[in-house]
C-alpha cells in the first residue's frame, strides 16, 4: 500500500499529488481538465479523481472498476481475462 | 456553491404506523405533547425477533429523532432517557444477532483479504441489480428505488457521525469522500439531491421518509445499522467496515442500474443518480481503502475485527434484502408493506 495521501487535500504551492495504484486507476487530487487523444477536453471537479489506466473502463477517461478481476461463485480461481474494453452487455 | 434552484421546506416526516406491541408503546409515547408526557416505558422482550419489523421499526424511530425527527415531536425527545434506555435494549438484541449470524464469524481481523472478497466481480451473480439490467420491469425498479429513499435521501448522513470518532489521515480521507457525497460544493449535485430528482422522474415521492410505512424490516436493518455504527463512537470500525462496503461494491452495482434504467426509457435524472456513483465510487473505494482504512488501522490496530465485522455485517443484511426482493419479484408481488399503483394486485400476474 502506497505511503501516499490521497485526501484531495494540499496546499497551493506544493505540487500536485497523483497516486499510482498496483492494478488500479490514476488517482489525482483536485479539479482536472483532460485532453484526450481526439482533443477534446473533459472537466472533473471531484476532490480526486481516478483516471483509467488499464483502458478496460466504458467511461473513458474515468475508472468504472472494470480493472476488477472476475469470478465464477464457488469457483475461487479467478478468471484470466478480466472485463473487456466493449463487453458493454456484460453478464 | 450556491444552489440553482429554491430552497425546499424542511419539513419533518409523520409517524409511521406501529407494527407490534414494542412500536406500538413507542410510537403512543412520541405522540404525547410535551406537557402530558413522561418517560416511554417499552420493555423489549428477550425473545423479540431482533430482524422483524416490530424492533427494526422502533429502532429506527428512535434513531430517526438524531436525523430529521418526526412532525409533532418534540425536538428533545432525542435525548429522552427513558428512548436512549429502550434503545439500548433494542441495539443489544440486533447487535447480538448480527455478530452471531454474521457469516465466517465475528472473530477474525484479516481486513485485506475481507476487503479482497469485495474486489472481484462475480460473473454469474444473481443480486437484484443483475436481475434489474437483465429483465427487471419498471414497476420493480420503482419498489427498488422507493424502499433504497430510506437511505438515500439522508445519503451520507449516518457516516457523518462517525468524523469525529476519527483521526488525523483516516479523518481528512473521510471527510474527502463525504465532501464528494455532499455535491462537493454544489447543492445540485448532493447525492440525496440527486435521489430526490431520480425520484420525481420515476413519479414516486421524493419527501423524505415518504416511504416509511412501505419499508419492510428488511430495508429498515440496513439503515439501522449504519445509524447504529455511526452513533456508537465503539462500532466506529464496524461503520467504516460497512461504509467501505457500499463504497466496495457500488461501482458494478450502479453500472448495471444505469443499463437497466436506459432499457426502461427512464427520465435522465433517474439515469443520472446511478450513473454519478459508477464515478465516484470507483474513486471512494481508493480513497476508503488506501485513506480510511490503511491509516486508520495503522493507529489503531484494534479496530480491524470491527472492520471485518461492518462487511460481514453489510453483506448480510444486503443478502436479507435482496432476497427478499428477488423472491417477492419472481413469485409477481410487491415488496413493499403498501404497494405503488402500478404493482401487479395477482399474484403471477406479470408476463
Amino acid at each position: 500500500m502506497p505511503e501516499a495521501r490521497p485526501s484531495g487535500g494540499q496546499r497551493p504551492e506544493s505540487p500536485r499529488e497523483i497516486v499510482l495504484t498496483d492494478d488500479g486507476p490514476m488517482l489525482v487530487s483536485g479539479p482536472v481538465e483532460i485532453v484526450l487523444p481526439d482533443g477534446s477536453r473533459v472537466r472533473s471537479d471531484r476532490p480526486v479523481t481516478a483516471l483509467c489506466v488499464c483502458k478496460r473502463s466504458r467511461r473513458q477517461p474515468f475508472c468504472d472498476t472494470s480493472h476488477r478481476c472476475r469470478v465464477r461463485i464457488g469457483d475461487s480461481t479467478e478468471e484470466e481475462d478480466r472485463a473487456q474494453p466493449e463487453s458493454a452487455s456484460t453478464r | 456553491m450556491l444552489s440553482r434552484n429554491p430552497p425546499r421546506p424542511v419539513e419533518p416526516p409523520r409517524l409511521p404506523h406501529a407494527r407490534g406491541p414494542l412500536s406500538a408503546a413507542l410510537i403512543d409515547g412520541l405522540r404525547l405533547d410535551a406537557l402530558r408526557r413522561g418517560p416511554v416505558v417499552l420493555p423489549v422482550p428477550e425473545d423479540c425477533d431482533p430482524y422483524g419489523e416490530d424492533l427494526q421499526l422502533a429502532l429506527y424511530c428512535c434513531y430517526e429523532l438524531h436525523y430529521r425527527g418526526f412532525a409533532g415531536v418534540p425536538e428533545d425527545r432525542e435525548w429522552d432517557p427513558s428512548l436512549l434506555t429502550a434503545r439500548a435494549a433494542m441495539e443489544r438484541l440486533f447487535l447480538a444477532a448480527l455478530r452471531a449470524d454474521v457469516p465466517g464469524g465475528a472473530e477474525d481481523d484479516d481486513v485485506d483479504a475481507e476487503l479482497a472478497t469485495l474486489l472481484v466481480e462475480p460473473i454469474d451473480a444473481a443480486g437484484v441489480s443483475h436481475h434489474l439490467h437483465r429483465e427487471g420491469e419498471l414497476w420493480q425498479v420503482r419498489e427498488y428505488v422507493a424502499l433504497r429513499s430510506l437511505y438515500h435521501l439522508k445519503e451520507a448522513d449516518p457516516q457523518a457521525f462517525v468524523i469525529a470518532r476519527l483521526e488525523g489521515p483516516a479523518k481528512a480521507a473521510m471527510v474527502t469522500i463525504e465532501h464528494d457525497e455532499y455535491g462537493a460544493g454544489d447543492p445540485d449535485r448532493m447525492h440525496a439531491r440527486l435521489f430526490a430528482d431520480m425520484m420525481d422522474a420515476l413519479e414516486l415521492r421524493s419527501a423524505y421518509g415518504h416511504y416509511l410505512d412501505a419499508a419492510p424490516a428488511e430495508v429498515l436493518a440496513e439503515v439501522n445499522l449504519m445509524s447504529m455504527c455511526g452513533l456508537h463512537r465503539g462500532l466506529r470500525g464496524a461503520l467504516v467496515g460497512q461504509f467501505a462496503t457500499v463504497e466496495l461494491t457500488s461501482s458494478p452495482g450502479s453500472d448495471r442500474l444505469v443499463k437497466a434504467m436506459r432499457r426502461l426509457d427512464a427520465r435522465p435524472a433517474a439515469v443520472e443518480f446511478y450513473a454519478e456513483h459508477v464515478e465516484a465510487d470507483a474513486v471512494h473505494e481508493q480513497l476508503v481503502r488506501r485513506g480510511v482504512i490503511a491509516p486508520m488501522l495503522a493507529a489503531e490496530p484494534a479496530l480491524a475485527r470491527d472492520v471485518v465485522f461492518g462487511i460481514r455485517a453489510s453483506g448480510l443484511l444486503a443478502d436479507r434484502l435482496s432476497a427478499l426482493l428477488l423472491q417477492s419479484w419472481a413469485a409477481g408481488r410487491t415488496a413493499l408493506r403498501c404497494p405503488l399503483a402500478d404493482a401487479p394486485v395477482l399474484v403471477g400476474s406479470t408476463p
